[in-house]
């Protein structure tokens, strides 16, 4: 936390007060900030704290009896079990490709909804609408309405196309255990892109005009212009849009606990959902525990770096 | 200072960006706005699906070709009220709402600390909210259960409005700061020199700048805690469980109605998707915690 919080330079204020602040009007100050302050720590932080504690005993709730310091020993546990390399390795690789494709494809929609075209306000407000339907029905929606290999939308389509065409029947694919992991990313792509597009369509209105105006009187190419203005410009905002939209997919359980369950096998168990599935269905609390630690460090690692995008947004809006 | 001046300073020209004035941004050509429109029916064609199999027999929903001309009915909703949605929806207002209204309380006298009189050092409370929505759920989940287990709050309205307040009141410190240090310096000066107390201050002053922000801030907290899945479905059962539990009842594909699960989806869809069409404008500051404007 120390490297990352550069304080902005504050506002300069005019000497209104020239006494000293005393330690009365120092906590008159603070007195506002200190409900929101403890109700954080006191929420937020203990369960952290008990986590951590939890995480080096030996605790299966159906064993009461055998409860016991046992050290480290859940964290060596967690790191030679199967399962759970692969749970991490699951989330890598769901979290890197639904974020990947869906500022790549928010990029696309941005760069479009920038430009005035017939509709454009409606083209935006539909488009948004992917983020805004509840996760979980969202969810249910893709399993039931769109992967369902007898009456699905996409076999549906398939089949009405290859009808058109004369054949017979479209070929039934059973979507989900074929594609698990394509299937999952899908879904939360879909839902995922609308957000990078918005933050990247705020970033692109944010160009100065002046400068895209005198790159244009300079004979710059379209091209020209987006690789070294409009990308350059850019950068931050899709670092933003990287970060915040990581945090969020790594947590991703209510996709995983609708969609595919984690299966077929373990093919696509998050740790999110491991854990879940070491608490509620293995009733190993000190293994939960000590995984949900390891999370919480991998997200810290993810943090720093989120945090240091938002403090350079930070600083430039603070200095304005 | 009488309230009209305060008006006019307040509503200062903002710095001019290129989308100040629409009429500068240029044109998409015909084929890339065929592109455009092709692209957001495509990802908006999953929602209209939803939206049209809710108003469609059981029998019309599930067929293969799908049978997009089938008549309208109403029926699944109708169906949906008689098994007791309600109650679910009830759930999900209260959790939303008080824990909106428990976030603004706290939110709002902090953002008041850490702008209009910041306490010294006040960069670092910032950073420390925004850290804490950085900490997965998951990782708390265990502590809470037993702590809520313990001292008989499962299955509690109250529990997830605790939990709710908690999750978005970074969110909501970072977006009211944000609004907050928008009201000018120079107007709290004049007005704390012309001998204004600090009710007037927050009234006058204070609260025509915030109310926006005020107004976008709710909307988000709301989205969220609506929206929220993991703790509601672990720590809910049958008293208190808001919309997302309702929905469990869909997942598995054994005598699996799917108009019902589509009218299920849209119903408990539709309040956040119109709260967000509301606030477009300020979604995207919101979801960047004030960042991005």
């Amino acid at each position: 936390m120390t490297t990352l919080t550069h304080p902005p330079k504050p506002t300069t204020r005019p000497p209104v007060r020239r006494t000293k602040p005393t330690a009365l009007s120092k906590w008159r100050r603070r007195f506002p900030l200190l409900p929101a302050l403890i109700f954080t720590i006191v929420v937020t932080q203990l369960p952290f704290v008990a986590t951590l504690v939890i995480s080096t005993f030996q605790w299966n709730i159906l064993r009461p009896d055998e409860r016991r310091f046992t050290g480290l020993s859940n964290y060596t546990l967690v790191f030679t079990d199967e399962r759970l390399r692969h749970a991490v390795l699951n989330t890598v690789v769901l979290t890197a490709s639904v974020v990947v494709l869906s500022v790549l494809l928010g990029l696309g929609l941005a760069l479009l909804l920038d430009r005035r075209f017939r509709g454009r306000g409606l083209a935006r407000t539909l488009l948004i609408a992917p983020f805004l339907v509840m996760p979980v029905a969202a969810a249910l929606l893709w399993k039931h309405a769109i992967y369902n290999p007898d009456y699905g939308l996409l076999n549906g389509t398939l089949n009405a196309v290859y009808r058109l065409f004369g054949a017979e029947n479209g070929p039934t694919v059973d979507w989900i255990s074929t594609f698990p992991m394509p299937a999952l990313v899908i879904a939360l792509v879909w839902q995922w892109t609308p957000f990078m597009m918005l933050i990247l369509l705020a970033g692109l209105q944010a160009q100065p005009g002046d400068v895209l105006e005198a790159a244009r009187v300079d004979g710059a190419s379209a091209l020209q212009t987006f690789r070294h203005i409009t990308l350059p410009h850019l950068r931050q905002y899709i670092e933003l849009g990287i970060v915040l939209g990581s945090i969020f997919v790594v947590q991703t359980f209510d996709a995983v606990f609708t969609i595919t369950q984690g299966g077929p096998g373990s093919q696509t168990t998050n740790l999110p959902y491991e854990i879940y599935l070491t608490m509620f269905r293995k009733f190993e609390y000190g293994q939960a525990a000590a995984a949900g630690v390891i999370v919480v460090i991998g997200s810290i690692v993810i943090a720093t770096f989120a945090l240091r995008v938002v403090a350079s947004l930070f600083r430039e809006e603070a200095s304005r | 200072m009488s309230a009209q001046a305060t008006a006019t300073v307040v509503r200062r020209p903002r710095r001019r960006k290129r989308n100040d004035d629409p009429g500068q941004a240029p044109r998409l050509s015909p084929l890339w706005t065929f592109v455009a429109w092709l692209a957001t029916l495509a990802f908006f064609a999953p929602v209209a699906w939803m939206v049209l199999t809710a108003f469609h027999q059981e029998a019309d929903a599930a067929t293969n070709p799908p049978s997009l001309l089938a008549p309208l009915t109403l029926d699944q909703f109708s169906l949906l009220l008689e098994r007791d949605i309600t109650p679910y929806l009830l759930n999900s207002a209260m959790a939303s709402v008080f824990s909106t209204l428990l976030v603004l309380a706290l939110a709002v006298p902090a953002a008041y600390a850490l702008s209009i009189k910041p306490v010294e050092k006040w960069t670092d409370v910032m950073f420390f909210f925004l850290s804490t929505k950085f900490l997965p759920l998951i990782a708390a989940l265990l502590p809470i259960y037993m702590i809520v287990k313990d001292i008989g709050m499962l299955d509690n309205i109250w529990t997830l409005v605790l939990l709710y307040t908690a999750m978005n009141l970074p969110i909501a410190v970072w977006m009211m700061r944000s609004f907050l240090a928008e009201v000018p310096k120079e107007i709290l000066e004049a007005a704390e020199v012309d001998g204004a107390g600090l009710p007037t201050v927050l009234l006058r002053v204070v609260a025509p700048v915030a109310m926006p922000g005020l107004a976008a801030t709710s909307l988000i907290c709301f989205i969220f805690s609506w929206n929220e899945f993991m703790f509601a479905v672990n720590l809910t059962a049958t008293q208190a469980s808001p919309a997302p539990v309702f929905l469990v009842g869909f997942i598995t594909n054994e005598g699996l109605f799917l108009a019902r699960l589509c009218a299920a989806a849209t119903l408990v869809s539709l309040p956040v998707l119109i709260a967000g069409f509301a606030a477009q404008d300020k979604l995207v500051r919101g979801l960047s915690l004030g960042a991005v404007k």
